[in-house]
C-alpha cells in the first residue's frame, strides 16, 4: 500500500463531511485515491453524493439515516484500504484565443509571473492537464498540470460576471468557464468548446482522469 | 393551466432541489425555503417533491384557468383570491378564472405557492427546479415572465370539502416572526478553517449583527460587518461546499452560500449554518441582520429530526382534515 497523507476531517453542516488530504502541492497520486474513495463511499448506507475536489473529498449524506460519526469512521477506513484503479481518460483538445478583450488578465498574469506574454502562452499551451475534478459550476473542470510559474492567487474580490468559454487560472489551478458566472480567477483567453449540456446524462463533457491540451488559435495584445 | 399576470424575473418554478449531480458541478437549486414547499405540498395533497412557485419579487399575480386547490407558505404576503383574503399555510379551492394576488410580505422574503398536482415542467437531471444561474430546468430554464402559462400535473381533480379551506399551525417549527430591528439567530457548526481565524475574528463573527447587503440572491448572500482576519494567509485547493457554508474571502466580509451555491469553492470556511436553519435565511430580506451562534452536531441533527417529525405528523393530519368532494 502506498503511504497516504494523513487526511483531516471537518464538517459542512450535519450532513456533509470534508476529507482534506492536500499537501503543499497538488498530488496526482492522492487524487487517484480521492476518485477511488469517492466511488466506494457512494455505495455506503445513507450516502447521497460524493464530491471530489482537488486532493479533497466531500461526502454528502442524510444524518437521520446514518450517524455522522459512522460516516467519518467509514471514510477514514476507506482512505486506508481502498486501492486506486487506473482511470482510462480521454484526450480533449481546447483551441484558445489568448489575450485581448476576452483574455483581459493575460498581461497582468505575465507581469505577476515575471514572464513575457508569449512565454505565458507557450507554457500554458504546452502542458498536458489532467481533469482532477468537475465542480463549482456545471461542467467546470479543475485541471492539474499548470506550470507552477503561472500560479497566481485569486482576486481579492471575485468578478460578478465571467463569460462562458473563458480560460482561467486561480492559484495553482487551471480551468475553463462552462457558463457565464461569477469567478475570482484570472482570465487569460477564450474557447468555443462547449463543456456542459443539461439534456445529456452525464451532462459534463469531461470526466476526472481526462487529459486536456490547450492549442493556440491566436495571441491578441 | 395557470397564467402569470405580473411577476419579477427572479420568481421561478422550484421543487425540493436537484440531487446526484454535485460531482458534475450541478448545484441543488430548489426552493430556498424547502420546508415551506413541503408543507404547502402536503396541504394540497401533493407528494412533497411536487414543483411550486417561489415568489421573491412582489406584487405577483396569477390567473387560474382550471378549478384547482392551492396553498401559500413561507413569507407572510398579504394575498387575495379575487376579493377574498387568503391566509398563509392554508389550502383553498380556486375556481377557473379567479386571480390570486400576492403583495409585499409583512415579514419574510419568499412566498411559496403549491398547486394541486404541481407545476408540470420537464424533469431535467432528475428535478423540476430552475437553475437560474446556469439557465436550465424549471420553466424554459428561466425566471417567470408576464404572460407565461404553466401546466399543472394532471392529478385527480378534487376540491376541498371545507369551503374555507384548512391550514397548518407551523409555530412549533418556525417560532414567532422576527421583529424588524432584531437580528435573525442562526445556529452554525465550525467548518474546516474555523481555528485558522484570529481569536478576535472568532469573537467578532459570533458577536456581530451582520448586515445582508444588496449582493444577495439565490446563490448566496454577501454580508457586511467588521473585517474577519486569518492568523495567516491561506490559498486553499478547491473543495466541495454546501448551501449554508459561510466563506470569508480576502476582504474579510463573509459570504453565505445558498440554494444555487457553486458545488466547489476555494475561500476559507469559517462555519456552516445548520440545515434546519437554512429556511430562516430564505426568509431574511436584504438589509436585515444575522447573528451566528455556535452549536453542536448533535443539536443540528436533532433539529433536522424535529423538522422531519413535524412533516410526518402534518402528512397524517392533512390526510384526515382534507376530505375531498
Amino acid at each position: 500500500m502506498i503511504e497516504a497523507v494523513s487526511p483531516r476531517l471537518s464538517t459542512e453542516g450535519a450532513g456533509a463531511i470534508l476529507l482534506d488530504a492536500a499537501d503543499a502541492v497538488f498530488s496526482d497520486d492522492t487524487q487517484s485515491r480521492i476518485w477511488a474513495v469517492a466511488a466506494w463511499m457512494l455505495k455506503a448506507d445513507g450516502v447521497a453524493e460524493t464530491v471530489p475536489g482537488m486532493n479533497n473529498l466531500m461526502i454528502v449524506f442524510d444524518p437521520l439515516a446514518v450517524a455522522p460519526e459512522v460516516v467519518e469512521r467509514q471514510l477514514l477506513q476507506a482512505w486506508q484500504t481502498v486501492v486506486p484503479d487506473a482511470v482510462a481518460g480521454r484526450d480533449v483538445d481546447i483551441p484558445v484565443v489568448y489575450g485581448g478583450a476576452t483574455g483581459e488578465d493575460l498581461a497582468v498574469l505575465a507581469e505577476h509571473a515575471g514572464l513575457s506574454v508569449d512565454e505565458v502562452v507557450r507554457r500554458h499551451s504546452e502542458a498536458v492537464y489532467s481533469v482532477a475534478a468537475v465542480g463549482a459550476m456545471p461542467g467546470f473542470v479543475y485541471l492539474s498540470g499548470l506550470d507552477p510559474a503561472l500560479a497566481m492567487p485569486r482576486r481579492a474580490v471575485p468578478r460578478m460576471k465571467v463569460e462562458i468559454g473563458s480560460v482561467i487560472i486561480g492559484g495553482a489551478q487551471a480551468g475553463i468557464m462552462p457558463c457565464t458566472a461569477p469567478s475570482g480567477w484570472h482570465i487569460i483567453g477564450r474557447t468555443e468548446v462547449p463543456l456542459f449540456d443539461p439534456l445529456r446524462d452525464p451532462p459534463s463533457a469531461c470526466k476526472p482522469g481526462d487529459r486536456i491540451r490547450f492549442s493556440v488559435i491566436e495571441v491578441k495584445a | 393551466m395557470i397564467e402569470i399576470l405580473s411577476t419579477g424575473a427572479v420568481n421561478s418554478v422550484q421543487d425540493l432541489g436537484r440531487t446526484g449531480y454535485l460531482n458534475a458541478g450541478v448545484g441543488r437549486s430548489g426552493m430556498m425555503d424547502t420546508p415551506a414547499l413541503e408543507i404547502a405540498n402536503l396541504l394540497v395533497g401533493n407528494d412533497k417533491v411536487a414543483a411550486g412557485i417561489e415568489v421573491a419579487l412582489f406584487p405577483f399575480r396569477l390567473r387560474f384557468e382550471v378549478d384547482t386547490v392551492f396553498a401559500m407558505a413561507g413569507a407572510d404576503s398579504p394575498a387575495k383570491l379575487g376579493d377574498r383574503q387568503v391566509p398563509g399555510w392554508w389550502a383553498m379551492n380556486a375556481k377557473a378564472g379567479e386571480v390570486l394576488t400576492l403583495g409585499l410580505p409583512r415579514s419574510g422574503a419568499r412566498t411559496v405557492i403549491a398547486l394541486q398536482g404541481g407545476i408540470d415542467v420537464p424533469l431535467v437531471l432528475g428535478s423540476r427546479s430552475t437553475d437560474l444561474k446556469s439557465g436550465f430546468g424549471g420553466f424554459e430554464g428561466r425566471g417567470l415572465n408576464r404572460g407565461d402559462r404553466l401546466a399543472l400535473v394532471a392529478a385527480s381533480r378534487r376540491v376541498l370539502r371545507m369551503e374555507g379551506g384548512y391550514g397548518a399551525d407551523v409555530s412549533a417549527l418556525r417560532g414567532r416572526p422576527v421583529e424588524n430591528d432584531e437580528a435573525i439567530r442562526l445556529r452554525v457548526l465550525p467548518s474546516a478553517e474555523y481555528a485558522a481565524f484570529t481569536g478576535e475574528a472568532i469573537s467578532k463573527f459570533h458577536q456581530t449583527d451582520w448586515l445582508i447587503t444588496n449582493d444577495a440572491n439565490r446563490m448566496g448572500y454577501r454580508l457586511s460587518g467588521p473585517e474577519l482576519s486569518l492568523t495567516r494567509k491561506l490559498e486553499l485547493f478547491s473543495h466541495g461546499i454546501m448551501p449554508g457554508t459561510v466563506q470569508v474571502p480576502p476582504n474579510g466580509q463573509p459570504i453565505i452560500q445558498l440554494a444555487e451555491a457553486n458545488t466547489c469553492g476555494g475561500y476559507p470556511k469559517i462555519a456552516n449554518v445548520i440545515e434546519a436553519d437554512l429556511w430562516k435565511l430564505a426568509q431574511a430580506p436584504v438589509g436585515t441582520r444575522l447573528r451566528f451562534e455556535i452549536t453542536e452536531r448533535d443539536t443540528a441533527v436533532a433539529a433536522l429530526r424535529q423538522q422531519r417529525t413535524f412533516m410526518a405528523e402534518l402528512t397524517a393530519d392533512a390526510a384526515l382534515m382534507r376530505g375531498w368532494n
